[in-house]
């Protein structure tokens, strides 16, 4: 069956049947590795892209239940510049074997874009759907800081967005 | 480089009759004997502009080998970090060397050779300059990618000099000086993981990453009991479905036993080929195997206890280690205290679950791998699938973690086998509860302890009895103990005993395999003859390490070390020790505030060739929920903390893992694993995070390295904690199986 969607801007026409994840859509149709498969089933966090200015679990929506709302992913994040999150992931060295950490990175931006000056318990709140098994969150928690410190954290946001 | 492997092997000699070495057994070290010499081509390119790339011989899963290997070459090599390019080796022994990360032996192991290799590098250049110049190489000298003449001014890059270089006999590697540490610019300054710019923008980076034209994918349906085999399927009613394009039944040859690592012999199952991976999985959700399920379907995490309990009643099986007589002078003791722990099998759930890609293609086999153990998978896939070796080339890809999974290659293996039969490159993925249910499990155990203290409250008298897997002398993989495991050797009377239960399933190395478990027995029993003798843990911890040590013979390792000693593979006390003092100087542990309902625990170990001690601070709410809010750790890997940063990062890891480990359990009903996904096999969260302190302790060894050590000691340093706040010790983990949850 053949879906449409608006994924990192731009328009993609996929022919699956509809109750194929949408992680499996990005990865194994569109070729949009960055997002990845953890668990299947929602509890890890690893898949997760924004649908309009929402954090979701790709691995969970399947194509059909999408509806027009734009699709960003890890590889979407930075236009011409790289996000201020992405920034401070590096600056900081957050990742350890990093396969976790786009899934990460998806989810404190859609924190910092409604939240822009999080409080500990704001990121701890945000980010506790995302696993990491290398145990990176003392890291990914100071990066977030960082990254809000580094300011116009939701300007930025807005403009990779396009929004 | 002759003490390498030696001084490995003795590291892995662990007693009660050579079961020892299956904790890291390498089948690539025996090769390693006839490997030739390192060069310096092999590992350093330079491009016309200077670029230099660094050859990374080892895989990365996280460990930062990508990093440490190459600064270590770039160190001597006088180049500046900034203009080096890492590039990842394909396997290939013959030219790099050993390719296995494992054991946190890549430091240890690779200190020496890759500093050597770049120094081998520079002398190349350096030559090459001075017959240029018409002037003695003792003359010249580097700095920042340049050889220099300072007498004359004269100066030509590396760049200028390489294709000249290149033709040149490298030095051998014994052979060159090494700079001293005072001069070093790259070790010990922290550097930013190399493939990090990629993790940060999604570009295809793991190995389920890999992406290949016309690439088809699989997925295999196993039986739900190990080794179980097919008797038939719907196999043509799958095949008619959407996507698919093959399905084989894999008859398997492994046999429903304690699995071996490195043995041969694939697990039965169903491998379905599609277009797409969700096509397979969809159409193996409507698969109906009648499976033949074999012995392995009677066990139960039930039977295992219940065993384990009669076992533990009866003489021992096995005497690991005995002095002092401790049967017939127990009685004498002013003391005696007696404890049974308990620990459970786990999973080792690596964020990307297992897989591989595998092309078959005119006689030859390609695969894109994440094993830590390269060699090994090529040397698998050859005999399994009956090709020669030398038609198989492995592309080493970055993994989401292997915690010791990696070492196995039955995936690859896998991968390979579907490949040889498609007319296709085909990528395999384990699903998260294929994961799971056919993990290499971390065996659990039981321990049977009587301590004894004489009536100055001091250790005297230490007997263990230990309930493992395996048949006599065979045991699981990772259910091994060491006859030199503390506090063997500082007890004036010591005895270690196993006995052994059958086991049908697949188990092998979990980081820091056996000292993930036995740490936290020995530690928690130590805290416990401590409080019996009403002294302080630390204090008593330090007296016992004090104590005159018995030695130990079988296997005992010599001094090692061509260059430098690598750090000693038997404990010293001074180290152990200084990591003990420096934590608890870090904690405040001698001012600590008792308080009901919240307490500091204290645990030290030695593993890996390195040293960490570990404070935990944790409070425990009236319905038992268990919240930790600061470790502090203390390590000491030796001299150097080549990628500081780096080394933070994987400490406060290690104890995210080890904490993790607190809470997890793999149970068994009917042969079948119990658990599916991270819900019920859970690893912590972000909320769940401590505050974490890392401190390092400088001696002069050399370094050694980091992926375990860290881990073991906050277990029992948690539930040392728990047992200051509540009054009640944990002896069985999970924490759930003790009346405790995390919060
Ligand atoms: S893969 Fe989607 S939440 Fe785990
Ligand atoms: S960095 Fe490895 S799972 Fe998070």
């Amino acid at each position: 069956m053949l879906f449409k969607l608006k994924v990192n801007q731009r328009i993609e026409t996929v022919d699956v049947s509809p109750d194929t994840p949408l992680l499996w859509v990005l990865r194994d149709v569109l070729h949009l590795v960055g997002t990845k498969y953890g668990c299947g089933m929602g509890v890890c966090g690893a898949c997760t892209v924004h649908l309009g200015d929402q954090a979701i679990r790709s691995c969970s929506i399947p194509v059909s239940a999408l509806g027009d709302q734009p699709i960003t992913t890890i590889e979407g994040l930075a236009e011409a510049e790289r996000h201020p999150v992405q920034l401070a992931w590096e600056s900081l060295d957050v990742p350890q074997c990093g396969y976790c950490q786009a899934g990460q990175i998806m989810s404190a931006t859609a924190l910092l874009h409604h939240t822009p000056h999080p409080t500990v318990e704001d990121i701890d709140a945000a980010m506790s759907g995302n696993l990491c098994r290398c145990g990176t969150y003392t890291r990914i928690r100071e990066a977030i800081q960082h990254a809000a410190g580094l300011g116009h954290a939701a300007a930025a946001h807005k403009t990779a967005h396009g929004a | 480089m002759r003490m390498n492997r030696r001084s490995f092997l003795q590291l892995a000699t662990l007693a009660g009759g050579g079961m020892a070495l299956r904790l890291y057994h390498l089948p690539a070290l025996d090769a390693q004997e006839k490997l030739p010499e390192l060069t310096p081509q092999a590992f350093v390119h330079i491009a016309p502009d200077g670029t230099t790339t660094i050859m990374a011989r080892a895989s990365e899963s996280g460990q930062g080998m990508r990093n440490m290997l190459p600064m270590l070459i770039a160190e001597e090599f006088d180049v500046d970090w900034k203009s080096v390019r890492v590039q990842q080796a394909d396997l290939d022994e013959s030219r790099y060397g050993r390719q296995f990360s494992g054991g946190s032996m890549n430091t240890p192991l690779g200190w020496d050779p890759m500093r050597r290799v770049g120094a081998a590098a520079r002398q190349l250049l350096i030559a090459t300059a001075a017959e240029r110049w018409n002037l003695p190489a003792s003359a010249c000298t580097t700095a920042h990618g340049r050889v220099l003449h300072k007498a004359s001014g004269r100066s030509a890059s590396y760049g200028e000099l390489a294709t000249d270089a290149a033709s040149r006999k490298a030095p051998a590697l014994d052979s060159v000086a090494l700079k001293d540490p005072g001069e070093y610019r790259i070790i010990g300054h922290s550097t930013q993981g190399v493939d990090i710019p990629a993790i940060t923008t999604g570009k295809p980076l793991f190995g389920i990453d890999v992406q290949l034209p016309g690439m088809l994918y699989a997925s295999i349906q196993k039986a739900p009991v190990f080794a179980g085999t097919v008797k038939s399927a719907n196999l043509d009613e799958i095949r008619r479905m959407p996507g698919i394009r093959h399905v084989f039944v894999i008859e398997g040859t492994i046999r429903p036993s304690a699995f071996t690592p490195w043995e041969p012999g694939m697990e039965p199952g169903i491998a379905i080929v599609a277009d797409t991976w969700w096509q397979a999985q969809t159409a193996r959700s409507q698969l109906k195997v009648d499976w033949d399920l074999g012995p392995a379907a009677s066990q139960s995490s039930e039977g295992f206890r219940q065993r384990a309990k009669e076992l533990l009643a009866q003489p021992p099986g096995n005497t690991v280690r005995a002095y002092g007589n401790v049967e017939s002078s127990l009685h004498a003791a002013a003391k005696v205290v007696q404890a049974t722990y308990e620990y459970p099998f786990i999973a080792h759930m690596t964020m990307e679950a297992q897989g591989a890609t595998a092309h078959w293609k005119d006689g030859r086999m390609e695969m894109w791998s994440t094993s830590t153990q390269p060699e090994n998978g090529r040397e698998l896939v050859a005999q399994t699938l009956g090709i020669d070796k030398s038609v198989i080339t492995t592309h080493m890809i970055r993994s989401g973690g292997s915690f010791g999974r990696r070492l196995q290659n039955d995936y690859l293996v896998e991968a390979a086998w579907i490949a040889k039969r498609v007319d296709a490159p085909v990528k395999l993925l384990w699903s998260r509860e294929d994961d799971i249910s056919h993990d290499g499990l971390r065996p659990g155990g039981t321990m049977g302890l009587t301590g004894g203290l004489d009536a100055q409250g001091r250790l005297t008298h230490w007997r263990q009895h230990f309930i493992t897997f395996g048949e006599n002398h065979h045991l699981a993989s990772g259910g091994g103990i060491g006859a030199d495991s503390y506090p063997a050797g500082f007890v004036p009377a010591y005895a270690m005993y196993t006995s052994a239960q059958p086991l049908m399933l697949r188990t092998g190395a979990l980081r820091a395999p056996g000292d993930n478990a036995y740490c936290w027995v020995a530690q928690s029993f130590l805290d416990e003859m401590a409080f019996a003798s009403g002294r302080d843990p630390l204090e008593f911890q330090l007296e016992l390490l004090g104590n005159q040590r018995v030695p130990w013979t079988v296997g005992q390792p010599d001094a090692v070390g061509d260059h430098e000693p690598t750090g000693p593979s038997v404990l010293v006390p001074e180290r152990f020790k200084g990591v003990l003092q420096l934590v608890a100087e870090k904690s405040g542990w001698a001012t600590r505030k008792k308080q009901p309902g919240r307490g500091m625990g204290i645990a030290a170990w030695f593993c890996h060739l390195g040293y960490f001690a570990e404070v935990a601070d944790v409070s425990v709410d009236k319905d038992n929920n268990v919240t930790v809010h600061n470790v502090w750790a203390a390590g000491d890997i030796g001299s150097q903390i080549i990628n500081p940063r780096a080394a933070e990062n994987m400490v406060q890891g290690g104890i995210m893992d080890g904490m993790s480990a607190l809470g997890q359990e793999i149970t068994l009903a009917n042969g079948r694993i119990e658990q599916s996904n991270f819900h019920n096999h859970p690893i912590l969260r972000m909320r769940q995070t401590p505050k974490i302190e890392v401190f390092w302790n400088r001696t002069h060894y050399a370094p050694t390295g980091l992926g375990e050590p860290s881990l073991p000691p906050v277990l029992p340093a948690v539930t040392n904690a728990i047992f200051a706040a509540t009054g009640r010790r944990v002896r069985t983990l999970p924490l759930q199986r003790s009346g405790f949850n995390w919060a």
